[in-house]
């Protein structure tokens, strides 16, 4: 009988994460993925409707106190719209970067009692918070139908946007949730850090407001690129940031590889210090 | 000579205990210690997985493990609590690296540590199958294959489509074994998870995983049912504070298990102690006669030794109170019931046998031990004189080995 040969030892330094067993539990993904959406918002009157509400209650509030009182230019577009476009993929970010960071301690029951590829976890997390970004996504549609504005031709580009946005939640998510094991600090530092990162970002105000000298500097931060490139196509409030974009992609290819190598570094001691 | 399927060389695994913080003991020192306090932290919770610094605080769970396991073998794991069997089972279904050593298994393995991980209360019973079993390692089109047979097994076939958090805690272990009995790995760990469920399901899981081992996989199970562990593995393992102390056959393994219990008394002298002695009585000893382990089966002899010093010969009777590992007092054993003796000489020993098939397999004591004069003066009371072992015999047990029905199983008289 052929069967496959299990070595268990003590491993040491940096490996890359393994593939292949992440693929054979690609249904505990998918279910844990949708557990994450049903379980969310179970029990709840308004339901799947809170992905709406969150977004768009901020950007009101932003709108007022950004747009109308504190009069911070919205280049050329109603500053409602503005903010809008940002918060739909920044809410995404902000979201899953909670989420995942806490994804290893809220389930490390489930850690210290079977194994299985840690990686689903902080992985499920961010694919269950997509939902609330297609929904997110949609509204933005209804409003851009409303408006009467088409978006522009490097539209084509969406899939590099979202994709940018997705490594750079997933890697941060990945590395938060595995110094969140170990160090609790992470679950109380998030709820704020998310908050002031949000001002380290272009939500509320445009790029062209940062001096431009510092701009480059800026789009370190690979949202910025991600929340131009969405205000771009979808509001021609500038011309499409690729410089912008190509800083944040690289910065998140980067961040994505360390991640798959710190996560699987730390895994091995998860189940002795969850 | 079946192949080896599980071949363990030299595990170790060190943790790491929480040490006692150091008090300081003037305000300045508690302000400074305050200030301090985030980097001794830090040093602290990095050395939960660095253990490369020796000190008090780092302690072996389990030391130079080696074994092996025969394709086929039902192996059974025994020990204290603490004596190492969890995280043994968490470095064999890879939950957790050993420090050092290494294992080799082959096939694929399912590790069954709890009933019913990852179970969500928001998701229905169906979804919360589906969730347990890829969790398990099972893909969805295996899942979907057995559903059928998982819902049956579980017996609760009406509920299925209710979340689960409707459930009793009865209903959702059912589901979870259901779940995992259907997994089919060609080597099954099984830590104590059989100890939950009611009777009629407990049968079933025994003969689920008896179907297992005669399917010529391999088993491994942990639990401190001697009972259980007898009935069902052919070869055991004994550990003590992380060390195999023994391994072979597993009538053996139980027997060296019970004879290392530190909690049998089967003899109690006095030394010379003041509370054992008056100016009535001086106590000498209690022993149970019987060799280790007492079986089921077996008589319990015991025997009692005092001087009564006084200088007149009353009536003397020795009493004591046998109770269970649940604290119930089964009896109580008096001589002033059944003798009435008025003995002539000072030291007297009283013997008395417990019939055999009486008790239940488990650990008893014999809590009260009174002294007594003319059957109403108490001489000496001795608290906890004794306790010991009973073992089963491993007849009559009709594959049952959950909880005890009832405080005692008598051998009794039937005619058809």
């Amino acid at each position: 009988m052929q069967q496959e040969v299990t070595i268990i030892r003590a491993t040491r330094g940096w490996r890359s994460i393994n593939l292949r067993e992440l693929l054979h539990y690609k249904d505990l993904l998918w279910f844990l993925t949708v557990r994450g959406i049903k379980a969310k918002y179970a029990q709840s009157v308004l339901g799947v409707s809170w992905a709406i509400i969150q977004p768009l209650f901020s950007t009101l509030v932003f709108t007022i106190v950004f747009g109308s009182l504190a009069r911070i230019d919205s280049n050329g577009v109603p500053y409602f719209l503005f903010s809008l476009v940002a918060m739909v993929p920044w809410t995404f970010f902000a979201n899953t970067l909670t989420d995942s960071a806490n994804s290893l301690i809220t389930n490390s029951a489930m850690i210290n009692k079977v194994y299985f590829p840690r990686l689903v976890l902080p992985l499920s997390s961010i694919f269950s918070k997509g939902i609330d970004f297609a929904i997110g996504f949609i509204l933005l549609i209804l409003f851009m139908i409303v408006y009467q504005i088409l978006p522009a031709w490097e539209v084509i580009f969406l899939p590099w946007l979202l994709l940018v946005l997705l490594m750079s939640s997933l890697s941060i998510g990945m590395i938060l949730s595995a110094m969140a094991v170990q160090y609790r600090d992470v679950k109380h530092a998030m709820t704020f850090a998310v908050q002031l990162l949000m001002y380290a970002a272009p939500v509320v105000y445009p790029t062209t407001n940062v001096p431009r000298q510092w701009q480059l500097v800026y789009a370190l931060n690979p949202m910025v690129g991600v929340i131009e490139g969405f205000r771009s196509v979808f509001l021609h409030t500038v011309p499409f940031p690729y410089l912008w974009l190509g800083v944040g992609t690289v910065i998140s290819l980067v961040l994505f590889i360390f991640s798959l190598y710190y996560f699987r570094r730390m895994e091995r001691v998860f189940a002795d210090v969850a | 000579m079946a192949p080896l399927i599980i071949e363990a060389k030299g595990l170790g695994k060190k943790y790491r205990l929480g040490a006692a913080e150091k008090k300081s003991d003037t305000i300045a020192g508690a302000i400074l210690k305050g200030l301090k306090s985030p980097l001794e932290n830090l040093r602290q919770i990095r050395g939960l997985s660095n253990l490369d610094r020796e000190d008090e605080t780092v302690f072996w769970a389990l030391r130079d493990v080696s074994f092996s396991v025969q394709e086929g073998d039902v192996l059974g794991i025994i020990g204290h609590n603490g004596a190492g069997k969890s995280t043994l089972l968490k470095i064999l279904s890879q939950i957790t690296e050993p420090t050092t050593g290494e294992v080799r298994i082959s096939g694929r393995v399912a590790a069954l540590l709890e009933v019913g991980t990852g179970f969500h209360p928001e998701l229905t019973g169906r979804e919360n199958i589906y969730m347990n079993g890829t969790i398990l390692g099972m893909t969805k089109k295996e899942i979907d294959l057995k559903l059928d047979a998982i819902i049956d097994f579980s017996g609760v076939e009406k509920y299925v489509d209710t979340p689960v958090k409707f459930y009793s805690s009865g209903m959702r272990v059912r589901l979870g074994f259901s779940v995992a009995a259907h997994l089919e790995p060609e080597i099954l760990i099984i830590d104590e998870v059989l100890s939950v469920g009611d009777a009629e399901f407990q049968k079933k899981c025994l003969g689920k995983m008896e179907d297992v081992s005669k399917n010529g996989r391999t088993v491994l199970f942990v639990s401190h049912n001697m009972t259980a562990v007898q009935n069902l593995c052919h070869k055991g393992i004994v550990l003590k504070n992380g060390i195999v102390k023994f391994t072979g056959p597993i009538e053996e393994a139980v027997h060296a298990y019970l004879g290392e219990y530190s909690d049998q008394r089967m003899e109690l002298h006095t030394n010379g102690q003041l509370e054992f002695e008056n100016d009535h009585i001086r106590f000498i000893s209690a022993r149970i006669l019987n060799q280790k382990p007492i079986e089921t089966k077996d008589d319990i002899q015991l025997e009692f030794s005092f001087e009564y010093k006084g200088a007149d010969t009353p009536v003397l009777d020795v009493t004591y109170h046998l109770f269970d590992e649940m604290n119930t007092l089964l009896f109580v054993g008096t001589s002033g019931y059944d003798l009435n003796v008025r003995p002539s000489q000072k030291k007297l020993t009283f013997q008395c046998t417990i019939p055999g098939s009486l008790l239940y397999e488990g650990n008893y004591k014999i809590g009260r031990l009174l002294f007594v004069r003319d059957k109403g003066f108490m001489l000496l009371n001795i608290n906890d004189a004794l306790a010991f072992d009973v073992i089963s015999s491993g007849t009559g047990n009709f594959g049952w080995m959950g909880k005890k029905q009832g405080v005692i199983k008598p051998k009794l008289k039937w005619i058809v």
